[in-house]
């Protein structure tokens, strides 16, 4: 019955004509097989460092949440509405603030890219949830046109490049959709993880705007929306870019 | 329909004007770590033709026959060397793998030295682009 | 203590069958070419080479260049009859050192 029933959201999914493809997709076989294939993962270094972390001092993350496996799930349900719109890494933080008393880590500090990494990784393979609620659908809203607005000296949009030009070329190479579905990702040209609020804050220094602050709610409501338009689609965390 | 190169360099290596990056600077690597001339052939190099960064691109070197040492050359990176690997008794297959970095396209170099002194070389030509979007 | 390396290889060998070790360590491998963002030259800070040694002998050795990526990853087939320790050693620029060992296990 069960099998009945999910074959029949996925013809009614298939008939809706979901345009939406994954950056996976637009990247060549060698770097979709860096991303599938554990062995080669430029990421691994990362979450050895990660799983390390969780079980690391007396409060450790273990002490509260057990196995990382017991997390399948949580990282499809961000960015969160607490007292605040919070996105994965900055749960991590509260966490680490508010539960194992230690001061919050600086953006992109590398134990934190590493737990970001592995509660990530957790849900591979599940479809993005991001959360709904009053606070979060303004925050969407205020995202999407933020999403719509041309900015900077090159005066772009994200949509302009995301929505209307993704599958064209820049420069040699496919321009994606632009989803967050494999976030934290190891980006070649960085040569290391990063989080989605670095890519973003590195797409508006691309086109010469100025860039959000960390944690800023400019670039939150940007990632509310971002999660939205990418919702249904498999996680693959961490991803693997160019 | 004939592909256009696009010849940009990876953040890793801007290139500097003094970087004495040719063709016969790699000849020199080469001949000096076979000890001569290399002749074409029992090498196959496996390396995407077009890639998107030229930070990390894998790429894996097999020989056909059973060498004592490989290595891998290119004529337009700042230096001509990139990696040199040597097997002991125990290794089970005349390859290996890594991930290099290219600076801009080129054609890369693979050869193998037997333990006999015989050598062999190996190109092919990658082309490399940039991520769309850099952030500068 | 961070984790300063990954090895892959299989829980349990074959006896006299040949297996894949892959072998990362973290390292930004700065070529010396790369300014930082205020235009002060990244000094080059390389690993230069990498040993494995099957019950302390050499079975696999590299010699890596500034062409390297990266936090180096290097794959390799070996061949052993028995159960044993492969170690792995790692050195580079400023004293740079580090060493893994794993045990070898034939079913």
């Amino acid at each position: 019955m069960r099998s009945a029933w999910l074959l029949l959201l996925a013809v009614a999914l298939a008939a809706h004509a979901d345009d939406r493809r994954s950056g996976r997709e637009t990247m060549s076989p060698a770097l979709r097989t860096l991303q599938a294939d554990d062995a080669q993962h430029p990421a691994q270094l990362a979450l050895a460092l990660g799983r390390e972390q969780w079980a690391a001092g007396a409060r450790s993350c273990a002490s509260c949440h057990g196995e990382p496996e017991k997390l399948r799930g949580a990282a499809t349900r961000y960015p969160a509405w607490d007292q605040g719109i919070v996105d994965l890494p900055g749960r991590i933080q509260r966490c680490r603030v508010k539960h194992q008393q230690q001061p919050a880590w600086a953006p992109e500090a590398e134990p934190l890219l590493a737990l970001s990494a592995l509660v990530a990784q957790q849900s591979r393979g599940l479809p993005l949830r991001p959360p709904l609620g009053p606070e979060l659908d303004q925050a969407a809203a205020r995202g999407q046109r933020i999403y719509t607005t041309r900015i900077g000296a090159l005066n772009l949009s994200c949509a302009q490049c995301h929505d209307e030009r993704a599958g064209l070329r820049l420069g040699g190479s496919l321009i994606p959709q632009g989803h967050v579905d494999d976030y934290p990702v190891y980006r070649l040209e960085w040569q290391s993880l990063g989080s989605l609020q670095r890519r973003l804050r590195g797409c508006a220094s691309g086109v010469r705007a100025k860039v959000w602050d960390w944690d800023s709610a400019e670039l939150l409501a940007l990632q509310t929306y971002l999660a939205r338009r990418s919702a249904g689609l498999t996680m693959q965390p961490p991803g693997v870019r160019p | 329909m004939r592909r256009r190169e696009f010849v940009i360099a990876a953040s890793a290596f801007a290139l500097l004007p003094e970087a004495k990056a040719s063709d016969a600077a790699m000849r020199t690597a080469i001949r000096a770590w076979a000890g001569r001339e290399p002749e074409a052939g029992v090498l196959k190099i496996e390396i995407a033709e077009l890639v998107e960064n030229g930070n990390a691109v894998p790429v894996r070197v097999a020989a056909s026959e059973p060498v004592a040492a490989l290595a891998l050359f290119t004529p337009l990176n700042p230096e001509p060397d990139v990696v040199q690997v040597a097997f002991g008794a125990a290794s089970a297959k005349p390859e290996f793998s890594t991930r290099m970095r290219l600076a801009r396209s080129q054609r890369i170099v693979a050869v193998a030295r037997a333990a006999d002194g015989r050598c062999w070389q190996a190109g092919v030509d990658v082309i490399v682009t940039l991520a769309a979007c850099v952030e500068p | 203590m961070a984790t300063r390396a990954v090895i892959t290889l299989p829980t349990a060998i074959k006896a006299g069958q040949a297996f894949e070790v892959r072998a990362t360590v973290a390292h930004a491998m700065e070529t010396g070419y790369r300014s930082s963002d205020e235009g002060v030259r990244l000094p080059r800070d390389l690993v230069r080479r990498f040993e494995c040694r099957l019950d302390g002998e050499l079975v696999f050795a590299a010699d890596l260049f500034a062409a390297i990526s990266a936090n180096p990853y290097l794959a390799f087939w070996l061949r052993a009859d028995k159960p044993g320790e492969l170690s792995f050693i790692w050195r580079g620029d400023n004293g740079f050192e580090h060493r893994e060992t794993r045990p070898l296990t034939v079913a």
